[in-house]
């Protein structure tokens, strides 16, 4: 039997909701409809009074959460889209970020942000927004790539005392598959290995990982090893973790889905350059989407975030610096 | 109402001092709604109070050293110099603390008493106070919704003090009369002269009862006028003339004396006596907090999660400068 990564958070919410009586969802069509990618699908038969549908309103629904927090419950929002998020962003950014700092007063929200591009949703319904949040002070981000990853990260969320704005991608909900759902609970803020390799580190994250293994795998044929590093969360960021890769490869590629202007591929290299400079055989490189919206249309859908193929590239460039 | 004037005034005077970082807002012209709208409240309901509710918070419970503490930066304040001025509170007790934005704490208010009832505990009731520029807001309208979509026990008070900021009421909204928003909720709404001590006191423990049996959220448009600047850096010159010698222009702590000397409450004699006794107490309060510490940036945590062993330690963050104001001088 195989689990989807979309089932790895549905199964992670169960469980949430049945271990934990303070957790609740809430969210737009997230009841009897089940959520517009089914993640809270049957939740509400199972957890009556505790799966509730939302109004659209997104500052509303965080203004809610945030409330009810502070009385102790745990809430889980479901944004319909990650981009809808800019509607509560006030309330995410002001409120629920700041809540903790001003009070002590803690703050443990998860907010489930169906973020990245999958071809034909354009504009609106492609946007990755891990690093406008990372920005602020009082979030954790969170941004899995594997199924696993997406059931222990999400579980390990909402047994966080603070926000989370939990990334998941909306290109990976059906195709990812795993044989089962781990069992042991993850430490938050620590990067994986995704693949072992001397000659170049790619740091990525996301659906970005599995473009970036199957570089790994290609310039494999040639000769090259990639070690690929998943930072699974991009807030906190497992400094240390990218500093011993670099130390091993001497070379660093960043990838990010997101934006180039700042950013997590920004902020990787940064680090890298200011702690780490001696460690370095070439200057390190990045590689994000362009800088314009996301397209609709599949040619320039593809065209615009990076893939494989130009992963490879730029892998291929920095090999030979 | 008297001792929310009196500490404020002081405030007032240790700002044109200079002895106060950053704003100060008062509340002059609407004590007497806030002050019932406090009252109108248990200790167990839940409140979040805006820039000129420093009646209704000493009316909720507060202490008048938490709001001279957080206006005078001590760090033994709720805030410890974190937040200042009007923004303090005690989220765990149902004392909101605002942010900045307006509009959005009703939907805090609503998550507190959504919680509430998730957990089964009965007969709360939760205040959100606004103003008639706060009205434009998303939030507010969001805030209402959903409070009216889930049936909660909110009581939004809107003070309508004619002015956001210098903004007039025909700048702000196009409707003939702020209550007319409520029915497009499906909330009920009641409108009140808000310089009117008694009839405040009379209106809003009725319509915070209406809450608690029930009834779902109410909305109450309180009518008023601003008698001070949007904060003490403005000295409100727009305010049109007309309004200062209106109804609307009274001020409502007179109006107040007056009900209560004709009803034989108070006289005039007793009436000084509070308001030297008041003095005299703001003025050991607020000559207590000016001897205590000022925050400590080396003793500060610069924390802003929970959870300690995901704090990011960035190489490229500002050291603590000890030439920083406020840090100890070597
Ligand atoms: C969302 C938002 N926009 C702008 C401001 C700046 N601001 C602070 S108070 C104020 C006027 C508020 O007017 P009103 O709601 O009528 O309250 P009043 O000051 O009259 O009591 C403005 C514009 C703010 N705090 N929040
Ligand atoms: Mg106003």
């Amino acid at each position: 039997m195989s689990v989807t990564y979309l089932e790895a958070i549905r199964a992670a919410q169960a469980r949430a909701l049945a271990e934990d009586p303070r957790v609740f969802i809430y969210g737009q069509d997230v009841g009897a409809f089940g959520g517009a990618f089914k993640a809270t699908k049957n939740l509400i038969a199972e957890f009556p009074g505790r799966v509730l549908d939302a109004p659209i309103s997104e500052d509303a629904m965080m203004g809610l959460a945030v409330g009810a927090a502070i009385e102790g419950l745990r809430p889980i929002i479901e944004m319909q889209f990650a981009d809808f998020s800019t509607a509560g962003f006030n309330q995410i950014v002001n409120q629920a970020a700041t809540l903790f700092w001003r009070t002590q007063v803690p703050c443990p929200i998860v907010i489930r942000l169906p973020g990245g591009g999958t071809s034909g949703s354009g504009p609106f319904h492609s946007q990755n927004m891990e690093a406008v949040y990372a920005h602020y002070p009082g979030l954790v981000v969170l941004t899995p790539a594997t199924v696993e990853d997406a059931y222990s990260l999400l579980l390990a969320a909402v047994a966080l005392e603070d926000p989370v704005i939990f990334c998941e991608h909306k290109l990976l909900y059906y195709h990812l598959k795993a044989e089962a759902l781990p069992n042991e609970a993850l430490p938050l803020g620590k990067a994986r290995l995704a693949r072992e390799g001397r000659d170049l580190t790619i740091v990525t994250y996301s659906a970005m990982v599995h473009e970036a293994l199957a570089v790994a795998q290609e310039l494999c044929l040639e000769g090259w090893e990639i070690e690929v590093v998943d930072l699974r969360s991009v807030k906190p960021l497992d400094t240390d973790t990218v500093m011993a890769s670099v130390a091993r490869t001497g070379r660093l590629l960043c990838v990010g889905e997101s934006w180039p202007w700042g950013g997590v591929t920004a902020e990787v290299i940064a680090r890298v350059v200011s702690e780490g400079f001696d460690l370095l055989d070439a200057p390190p490189q990045r590689l994000n989407a362009k800088d314009t919206p996301v397209p609709f249309h599949p040619n320039l859908w593809a065209a615009h975030r990076p893939t494989a193929r130009s992963i490879a590239a730029a892998a291929r460039t920095l090999l030979r610096s | 109402m008297l001792l929310a004037r009196v500490a404020e005034e002081k405030i007032a005077s240790l700002y044109r001092a200079g002895k106060i970082h950053g704003g100060v807002f008062l509340g002059r012209g609407q004590e007497a709604l806030s002050v019932a709208a406090g009252l109108a409240l248990r200790k167990s309901d839940v409140f979040a109070p805006l820039i000129r509710d420093g009646a209704g918070r000493l009316a909720f419970g507060e202490p008048l050293i938490d709001a001279v503490r957080t206006y005078l930066g001590s760090r033994l304040g709720p805030m410890r110099g974190r937040d200042g001025n009007v923004h303090r509170g005690y989220p765990r007790e149902g004392y909101l603390p605002m942010i900045s934005h307006l509009g959005a704490m009703i939907s805090v208010v609503n998550g507190v008493l959504f919680a509430r009832r998730m957990k089964g505990i009965p007969d709360v009731v939760g205040l959100a106070s606004v103003g008639d520029g706060a009205t434009s807001t998303g939030s507010f309208h969001e805030g209402l919704n959903q409070a009216a979509v889930e049936r909660l026990p909110l009581v939004l008070l809107i003070a309508n003090n004619q002015y956001a900021y210098s903004t007039p009421n025909h700048r702000q909204f196009a409707c003939r009369d702020l209550a007319d928003k409520a029915a497009g909720y499906g909330v009920t709404c009641h409108t009140i002269d808000g310089t009117d001590f008694m009839e405040c006191l009379r209106v809003l423990p009725a319509v915070v009862a209406r809450a608690r049996e029930g009834g779902g959220p109410q909305m109450v448009v309180a009518r008023l006028l601003r008698l001070c600047g949007h904060g003490e850096h403005d000295d409100a010159g727009y305010i049109a003339p007309e309004f200062k010698t209106s109804a609307l222009g009274r001020d409502c702590l007179h109006v107040a004396e007056e009900q209560m000397m004709q009803e034989q409450a108070v006289n005039a004699a007793e009436l000084e006596a509070w308001r030297t006794e008041t003095m005299e107490k703001v003025e050991r309060v607020i000559a207590r907090v000016q001897r205590e510490p000022a925050p400590d940036p080396f003793q500060e945590d610069w924390r802003a999660i929970q959870t300690a062993h995901l704090v990011e330690v960035s190489a490229s963050a500002n050291p603590v400068d000890s030439r920083a104001p406020g840090a100890p001088q070597p």
